[in-house]
């Protein structure tokens, strides 16, 4: 069966591109050829001039699961070091990494903890900051917020704009929440099921600084009924 | 970030555990349901000796009342069925009244018995274990070896243990090594099912996560597999534990053992002690209930040191 066909993209670096659909039109599948999880049956496909598998072999990217994928018998700093394991970093750099990147995710404290000991929200911090660790320039993140309520999801909403900003990687972020792909995102890709394709690819006018109030903003109302148009274009209501 | 933290970490919650299920009262159904079964054993050690007995009254011409025959049927030497209270006092007569380096000391059989548990324990579940890797990362073995396995549990111990004894014999292996290996034949079995489905159980995003991180095969196994099967190994390991108790005391019938718990019920058998059959067969499922205790604590310890929720 044929998930997705005629996708056309580039994504710059430092963008923030959002993938947003119903469920069956492929964002996660295209996600996931990205990743070399998943083999595309025909096309290309290029990350920084590498094909997905040599990207995946030069840890060029994170990837961050619709579950925070938490090994449950590491603590969250061995959960962390689990990628700087693999890839044979020293132990003094691994410490310092870990707490790097566990501040970036405000995680401090918790570095002893058990994954079970931690709610929903702070477990998918865990997950971000293991991807983060080795400084990998992509980030590929899979409905990461999807399972979470809305109150955590705005919150970490702002929280990854906020780590966006500061470490300036190129982000492609797959979610089915509208307004969760306008508020985080420099570009939409607006996508629709049967086969999976692309409708819409929308250019954010919004500024780079976001509050979170910003969505009550006309601009933002905009954007927002833009997708709408798109996804009841590629028949995504029906 | 302002979610708080679960901290479920309540040591205090879990001790108390004991004292707060006796006074939820869930000791008096247990003690009930066991003081029922001895009351049973009672009736039908009535029942299976008093033919004997009367046969015995009858030649003696006596006529005794209910209950004086009643007490006979529960003291007879050699009954069919011997009281609870003959098994227990001949158990504790043997375990703790004789020197422990005596021939008729249940913990000079019993020891000898567990040296071979142990020893066809290790064996076995090394051998699972084994088995289990080599299955899990050739898609071969598990065709051609699995089948096999399973044929071997099929075979009745009985019928192997003499000709393993007698085969190991015949090249100057004697003693505990022929026991050993029989136990281990009952033990590794187990084991490797259990691992086998342990080293399967990681989730598909857990692996994903390994291959994004384009991790070896070996760094999958040891940082992975292995950890995610720990919890499938020591359920294993309690079933092959036990089986490697009876591997060692039926190991002990044919090879005409003079020292073991399986010894000790042949021999009762030769001379009809049926009290010391009972009470050997005690204090083998003695040694049964403090081995699988044993494995119990040790998994949970390692499993808790691995970030198991306390239950």
């Amino acid at each position: 069966m044929q998930a997705l066909s005629d996708v056309d993209l580039t994504i710059k670096k430092g963008e923030f591109v959002s993938f947003i659909g119903p469920s069956g039109c492929g964002k996660t599948t295209f996600l996931r050829v990205i990743a070399d999880l998943e083999k595309p049956t025909s096309g290309t496909i290029s990350i920084n001039g590498m094909t997905p598998e040599q990207a995946r072999q030069a840890r060029a990217y994170g990837y961050v699961f619709q579950a925070a994928a938490l090994y449950p018998w590491r603590t969250i700093e061995r959960n962390i070091a689990l990628p700087l394991e693999i890839m044979g970093i020293s132990g003094v750099d691994q410490k310092a990494r870990i707490k790097r990147t566990m501040e970036l995710v405000n995680l401090s404290g918790f570095e002893k903890k058990f994954p079970w000991q931690l709610s929903g929200g702070m477990q998918q911090r865990a997950s971000i900051a293991r991807a983060l660790a080795f400084d990998a320039d992509l980030l590929l993140m899979d409905e990461p917020f999807g399972a979470l309520d809305e109150i955590v999801r705005d919150h970490l909403n702002e929280q990854l704009l906020e780590l966006w900003k500061r470490t300036n990687k190129t982000i492609c972020f797959v979610t089915h929440s509208i307004p969760e792909a306008v508020y985080l995102s420099t570009r939409i890709v607006v996508m629709s099921p049967r086969p999976g394709r692309v409708t819409d690819v929308i250019e954010s006018t919004l500024p780079h600084e976001r509050p979170l109030d910003i969505r009550e903003s006309p601009e933002f109302l905009a954007i927002a009924a833009r997708v709408r148009d798109g996804l009841r274009a590629g028949h995504s209501y029906d | 970030m302002t979610e708080a933290a679960t901290n479920l970490a309540h040591p205090q919650a879990a001790s108390a555990g004991l004292f707060s299920r006796i006074a939820a009262g869930s000791v008096f159904p247990v003690v009930s349901i066991l003081a029922g079964l001895v009351i049973v054993w009672y009736v039908f050690a009535v029942i299976l000796n008093g033919p004997f007995q009367r046969d015995l009254d009858r030649r003696a011409g006596e006529t005794p009342g209910f209950v004086e025959f009643v007490g006979k049927t529960w003291s007879q030497p050699k009954p069919t069925l011997p009281a609870p209270h003959q098994v227990a006092a001949n158990f504790f007569e043997n375990t703790f009244l004789r020197k422990v380096t005596s021939n008729r000391s249940l913990v000079y059989h019993a020891w000898v018995t567990l040296s071979s548990t142990l020893l066809g324990f290790a064996f076995g579940t090394a051998l699972g274990i084994l088995i289990a890797v080599g299955i899990v990362h050739f898609t071969s073995l598990d065709r051609s070896l699995m089948p096999w396995i399973i044929a071997s549990q099929t075979i009745p111990i009985l019928a192997i243990a003499p000709m393993v004894v007698v085969v190991f014999a015949a090249i100057g292996i004697t003693g505990v090594i022929p026991k050993a290996l029989i136990s281990t034949y009952l033990s590794f079995f187990p084991v490797a099912v259990g691992m086998v489905k342990g080293l399967r159980s990681p989730e598909l995003m857990h692996l994903d996560l390994m291959h994004t991180y384009n991790a070896s095969a070996s760094q999958t196994f040891w940082k992975l597999r292995v950890p995610a099967s720990v919890p499938f190994l020591f359920a294993s390991m309690k079933v092959a534990v036990a089986a490697s108790l009876v591997g060692a005391i039926v190991a002990e019938l044919p090879t005409g053992a003079v020292a073991g718990i399986g010894a000790k019920l042949l021999s009762g058998s030769y001379y009809s002690q049926t009290i010391d059959i009972w009470a050997a067969l005690v204090a083998g499922s003695v040694v049964a209930i403090l081995l699988v205790t044993v494995v119990g604590i040790v998994g949970n310890i390692v499993e808790r040191s691995m970030g198991g929720r306390p239950a």
